[in-house]
């Protein structure tokens, strides 16, 4: 109905190529409109986009349920944070290694238990997470601070001809990597790898049945969501310039979780739209600090009652596909 | 006794070897031999509980035999996973389907050529000219089966949202997909109306006819297995009680007792004949 009323700009909207230009030169433009305080609100909603695409590999695209999400992005901080203040490794060399570094914890953590089922599952990655956070507070080998964290970290710097020290350069490089992520998993949802995850997710006996490893196909999940949330967790510390366990709780979990569910499991619009909810929510409701976490709340029930597969679930045959074999004489079958 | 037709070649597709799974203290599949001839159509029939769908979840890989080994094409494949079973040509459906509802019709059919692609993370991110290549031929190949079994014209549904009927053929059509040697379908006919049915039959038949492929089947409705079987296998109870030409198994005196149960002594012998 909406839609009706406004023909031009439906139509404008229903062009994806047009779309991705306008919003492109939307994000392009913004930061020069606008303070330096809504600049680094942007950037916030950078870092919770990114984080909720890597959570929704392993949420949205398999199915797999994660509430330790925030245990892999402390991992890419603090890897970033130690290797940067003890041993000076610059931190654009940290980005993959950060990635790596979670990437690296996923894989050793999740092999044993991967073949776990939903709740399951559930309760491990809780316990991951929480194992993660309490073991940065007791200050393993004196590396990570205790509860005070690291301070001092480094700004990404290439030499002295690019030096990211500013917010409106902290805004271009993490809606720079989101948008490399959006590409690669984009591209990754129209692959068989993608659509083996959508399998698993949908019936896994089948998916085993047709062909696809479930469990090889999940642990991948996990390894690539993991070194996403490690590639956060670097731009986050350089940005803050210091890291504590407190920036890693369980709530943190949480968080990245309702952002996926906000959005729509497995639709990379809708994770966009959940992080934007998500980060701009509180600067909304700051009038109302009181009553934030009980609007939110209530938000969020009122959305799985009514709208249970997100604000943008993705839409399946969206695309209509036209035959490859030619005309068969046979136009109805 | 008739004799069993088979295939020029003589070749031995599927042969189980003492097959017996236990759950618990139930042995459900009780040491049962099995040969299936190349090309053609082995039915596998029995009352409930009879073990048919254990020993297709054995020989599928699901499950793994306590003793007793399955060989397919003279290679011994017992303790495989599911996923190695269907890339070494084993492609089966379910008793209650199991499609991937909430993706398209074509979605799911592509779903069979998994295990015979092959690109991975890398070349799936940067579109390379195999990935490209790849994609096309597991689209094509979906093009083919969706076509084969009547459902290119609702490729773009979800598959949640199709006939029953057309359900059941999907799910043929994402196992015929992997290019398998040998189909296992447990009851393909069940929940379908007679007409649905009747097509069905005329399916497998064509199928066997124009490709080489063979077919394992469980079936409980009769006209099926006896129109359309070379051969047919009847499980009781854990065990092979007989396994003959239809003509013979239908007037079987063990199949009929296993079905209809054993008669009184005192009340004469004309069970022999009757029923059906």
């Amino acid at each position: 109905m909406e839609q009706a009323s406004f023909p031009g700009i439906a139509k404008i909207f229903s062009s994806p190529p047009l779309r991705i230009t306008l919003i492109t030169a939307l994000f392009l433009i913004y930061p020069f409109l606008v303070s330096d305080y809504f600049i680094d609100i942007a950037f916030y909603f950078g870092i919770y986009a990114l984080l909720g695409l890597s959570l929704n590999i392993v949420l949205g695209e398999v199915g797999l349920f994660d509430l330790g999400h925030a245990g892999f992005y402390a991992i890419g901080a603090y890897t970033t944070a130690i290797l940067n203040t003890k041993f000076g490794v610059p931190i654009l060399v940290l980005l993959p290694l950060s990635a790596l570094a979670a990437a690296l914890f996923a894989y050793v953590v999740f092999s044993p238990v991967i073949h776990l089922q939903g709740d399951y599952l559930l309760i491990v990655t809780l316990g991951m997470g929480e194992i993660v956070r309490l073991a940065l507070i007791n200050n393993p080998f004196g590396l990570t601070g205790g509860p005070n964290g690291v301070f001092g970290i480094d700004f990404p710097s290439l030499g002295a001809f690019l030096v990211v020290d500013s917010s409106l350069e902290y805004y271009f490089l993490i809606w720079l990597i989101v948008g490399l992520t959006i590409l690669g998993l984009t591209r990754l949802q129209d692959s068989r790898i993608g659509r083996a995850w959508n399998y698993i997710r949908e019936d896994e006996t089948a998916a085993n049945a047709s062909g696809i490893d479930s469990r090889s196909y999940k642990l991948l999940a996990f390894v690539l969501g993991a070194a996403l949330a490690g590639v956060a967790g670097n731009v986050y510390a350089s940005k803050l310039m210091c890291v504590s366990p407190e920036s890693f709780t369980f709530w943190e979990s949480c968080l990245i979780f309702c952002i996926v569910l906000i959005g729509g499991m497995g639709s990379i619009p809708g994770v966009l739209i959940g992080a934007a909810f998500i980060s701009l929510f509180p600067e909304i409701f700051r009038p109302f600090a009181m009553y934030r976490m009980l609007i939110f709340g209530s938000a969020m029930i009122l959305m799985m009652m009514f709208r249970p597969g997100g604000v943008w679930p993705r839409k399946r045959g969206a695309v209509q596909y036209e035959s490859l074999l030619g005309d068969t004489g046979r136009a109805d079958v | 006794m008739s004799e069993r037709r088979t295939h020029a070649s003589g070749e031995i597709v599927l042969e189980t070897s003492g097959l017996t799974k236990i759950f618990g203290g139930l042995i459900a599949v009780n040491s049962i031999d099995l040969k299936v001839h190349k090309g053609e159509i082995l039915s596998l029939i029995g009352p409930n509980g009879a073990g048919k769908t254990t020993v297709f979840n054995t020989v599928t890989g699901i499950y793994r035999p306590e003793f007793g080994e399955v060989f397919f094409k003279n290679e011994k494949i017992t303790g495989k996973k599911p996923h190695q079973i269907i890339s070494c040509g084993i492609a089966r459906t379910f008793q209650n389907i199991r499609l991937f509802p909430d993706m398209t019709c074509r979605e799911n059919v592509m779903a069979g050529q998994h295990c015979r692609s092959s690109a991975g993370l890398f070349s799936s991110i940067f579109k390379t000219p195999f990935q490209r290549r790849e994609e096309d031929m597991i689209r094509e190949v979906a093009e083919k089966r969706l076509r084969q079994v009547r459902l290119w014209k609702v490729r773009d549904e979800l598959a949640k949202n199709i006939a029953y009927g057309s359900q059941r053929m999907l799910e043929i059509a994402r196992a015929l997909a992997s290019d398998p040697v040998l189909l296992v379908l447990d009851e393909p006919s069940s929940g379908l109306n007679p007409r649905e049915t009747w097509d069905l039959m005329v399916f497998l038949q064509g199928l066997i006819r124009e490709e080489d492929i063979t077919i394992l089947l469980i079936e409980h409705d009769m006209n099926v297995v006896m129109g359309i079987s070379d051969w047919v296998v009847v499980m009781d109870g854990g065990r092979k009680i007989a396994e003959g030409v239809p003509e013979d198994i239908y007037a079987d005196q063990r199949v009929i007792e296993a079905y209809l149960g054993k008669e009184e002594e005192d009340y004469g012998d004309y069970g022999a004949t009757a029923e059906h």
